[in-house]
């Protein structure tokens, strides 16, 4: 029957296709306007974002905005043997390395506990997701206080019979940070989980309940399966999110953080402080490229994830 | 039966412990804010204090952390509404700096979005995917060439320097294509068929069918705007027009108190966005993921 309607669809469609190839003058005045509507945003974005990037681009290459002498790749290996750059990048990599698993795998944690027969669901589901809604700068205040060295997370520590630490000062800093961006994220990840979960075919997990599957060998063989393609995704996105944690740092720490907060951000803020374009183009191109490598990654990923949906 | 009940009973604990530890830092601020100074000072100290080089030094030797005020008192928000200027100003900020680009952003890519779904081809497929790389981008690369073009056109330090990119940002282009290929086509083409224009076909069916669409755009494109630090900080140096993001973690010591009742204050809007639109967030999400795209 199913298939009935998507044969009829399609030779609907085609008859359709049909008959506006024959106005193809129509079609042609159709595609002229359309492109108007396209304009103000495709003049927006190559004036502010397109063309100055390859002007960055140019920057990267040269050796002074004056001379303009061609530079080969001598500003890239000089921002690279940088070391404040190095501290950034090895900051930034090692906090996505603990914060991003974390997301991931919590998130689906509180997915699949909201999945269950649990009173009050859409509150709880309410409740993971404010954080997402509150600004950072609000609540910074709340976290200083509570990572206070005198604060009441090292009253907790104190009763466990743990020492006191000093959190924002030493290289317990990161948790702070990623605790966080785990509170300001998992809602958002747990949403995409949640939606992903909902479309597993319901006929598949009620025949695995009916041969008495235990819950975990369900989770294992069906729910991963299914949401492989989503747990990837998520990854990818926390891992882009994950580079912009700079805003919480600059909230809670100011300008000139612990040595193990520095990140890249920062580096670009201090370069922009001496305004020397090719340091900075030079950075702007090697993140651009990390993250296009990274978004090629995500593009496959979301291509094999469509397809598998639509089986 | 009853192993399942008490599973049950186990994953309502662990959900209700996991929402107040996500709930505790924001209602503590909203209950702090109602705290006089004298009880905020007795229970803080001086928390903190800012040093010449711009961090943070830790002053005070006891921080007694308490959910409820002894009394509850306005006498914040009376100093923060009708006594300091400053701290309302810097709201009005931000208030200017997000509602333009907010209204233009949604209007620019209203227009975008409908022509990526109408249009078909290779070109098109290579600007989207232009889009979308942009979008992608941390703030490190962007403000880059935003900064560039900035000095060019002699509005660095003016708003105009945050309005413009943000107006033409790409991420509301990127979540309405989504929502309008989900149109149907024989809606679009049966209007097109009755010799309607796309003018016409824009503005009499895909907006009234994208009016939820818009508002999770417009949610999702307002918490991104009003949290915004990044971009005030490198090209706005005159910090009069900074928002109130920024100047909320300049605060200084002494003033604790009245910055709770300022952190309140600027997490009012939010909630009560979140509360009247917290399924269009929900759906934006989903979108923005791609799940249903």
């Amino acid at each position: 029957m199913k298939l009935f309607s998507r044969l009829k669809e399609v030779k609907l469609y085609k008859k359709q296709n049909k008959e506006l190839h024959c106005h193809s003058k129509g079609d042609k005045k159709r595609r002229l306007g359309l492109m108007l509507f396209l304009a103000p945003s495709l003049s927006g974005v190559s004036i502010f974002f397109i063309l100055p990037f390859a002007v960055v681009f140019y920057y990267a290459l040269v050796d002074n905005p004056i001379s303009q002498q061609f530079a080969y790749l001598d500003n890239f290996v000089k921002v690279m043997g940088n070391g404040a750059f190095q501290l950034a990048a090895l900051n930034t990599l090692k906090f996505s390395a603990v914060a991003v698993p974390l997301a991931v795998l919590l998130s689906l944690g509180l997915a699949l506990l909201l999945e269950r027969e649990i009173p009050y669901r859409s509150q709880f589901r309410t409740f993971f997701l404010t954080p997402m809604m509150v600004p950072v700068a609000s609540i910074v205040l709340i976290f200083q206080v509570l990572f206070h060295y005198n604060g009441a997370m090292n009253d907790v520590l104190a009763f466990l019979g743990i020492s006191k630490i000093d959190w924002f000062k030493s290289s317990y800093a990161q948790i702070v940070i990623v605790i966080l961006f785990l509170w300001k994220n998992l809602g958002y990840n747990m949403i995409l989980f949640m939606a992903a979960i909902s479309s597993i075919p319901k006929d598949i997990l009620e025949v695995a309940v009916l041969e008495s599957a235990s819950a975990w060998k369900i989770f294992i063989h069906i729910k991963i399966r299914y949401l492989s393609s989503t747990i990837l995704f998520v990854t990818i996105l926390s891992l882009i999110s994950s580079f912009k944690v700079f805003r919480e740092i600059y909230l809670l720490t100011g300008d000139y953080p612990y040595d193990t907060l520095y990140m890249l951000q920062h580096f670009m803020n201090n370069t922009f402080q001496s305004l020397d374009y090719q340091k900075l183009s030079a950075a702007a191109i090697i993140m651009s490229i990390v993250m296009i490598i990274i978004i090629g990654i995500l593009f496959i990923t979301e291509n094999r994830f469509g397809k598998d949906m639509e089986e | 039966m009853r192993k399942k009940r008490i599973k049950i009973y186990i994953a309502t604990l662990v959900a209700a412990v996991i929402a107040i530890l996500f709930l505790m830092p924001i209602v503590l601020t909203i209950t702090n804010s109602f705290m006089s100074s004298s009880e905020i000072s007795s229970n803080y100290g001086t928390v903190f204090a800012t040093n010449e080089k711009g961090g943070k030094v830790y002053i005070s030797n006891k921080v007694n952390l308490k959910f409820i005020p002894d009394m509850v008192s306005f006498s914040q928000y009376v100093t923060v509404l009708l006594k300091s200027p400053e701290y309302l100003l810097k709201f009005w900020n931000s208030v200017i700096l997000v509602v333009p680009i907010l209204i233009f952003q949604l209007v620019v890519a209203s227009l975008t979005s409908y022509a990526f779904t109408r249009l078909r081809g290779r070109l098109k497929e290579m600007i989207f995917f232009t889009y979308i790389i942009l979008m992608l981008m941390p703030y490190q690369v962007t403000l880059v060439p935003n900064y560039l073009v900035s000095s060019w056109l002699h509005i660095l330090n003016t708003r105009w320097a945050i309005w413009l990119p943000g107006v033409f940002s790409p991420f509301a282009v990127y979540l309405l294509t989504k929502f309008m290929r989900r149109i149907p086509k024989g809606v679009i083409e049966a209007a097109q068929i009755d010799g309607a224009g796309e003018w016409q076909i824009f503005r009499k069916i895909c907006m009234p069918l994208c009016k939820g669409a818009l508002c999770s755009v417009a949610i999702l494109v307002f918490i991104d705007y009003w949290n915004m630090v990044e971009q005030p900080l490198i090209l706005l140096s005159d910090t009069e027009m900074h928002p109130l993001s920024i100047f909320l973690s300049k605060i200084n010591s002494g003033e604790i108190g009245l910055a709770f009742a300022v952190a309140t204050i600027y997490m009012v809007p939010c909630l009560l966005v979140f509360l009247y639109g917290e399924d269009y967030l929900v759906e934006g999400i989903t979108y923005q993921g791609g799940i249903k795209g």
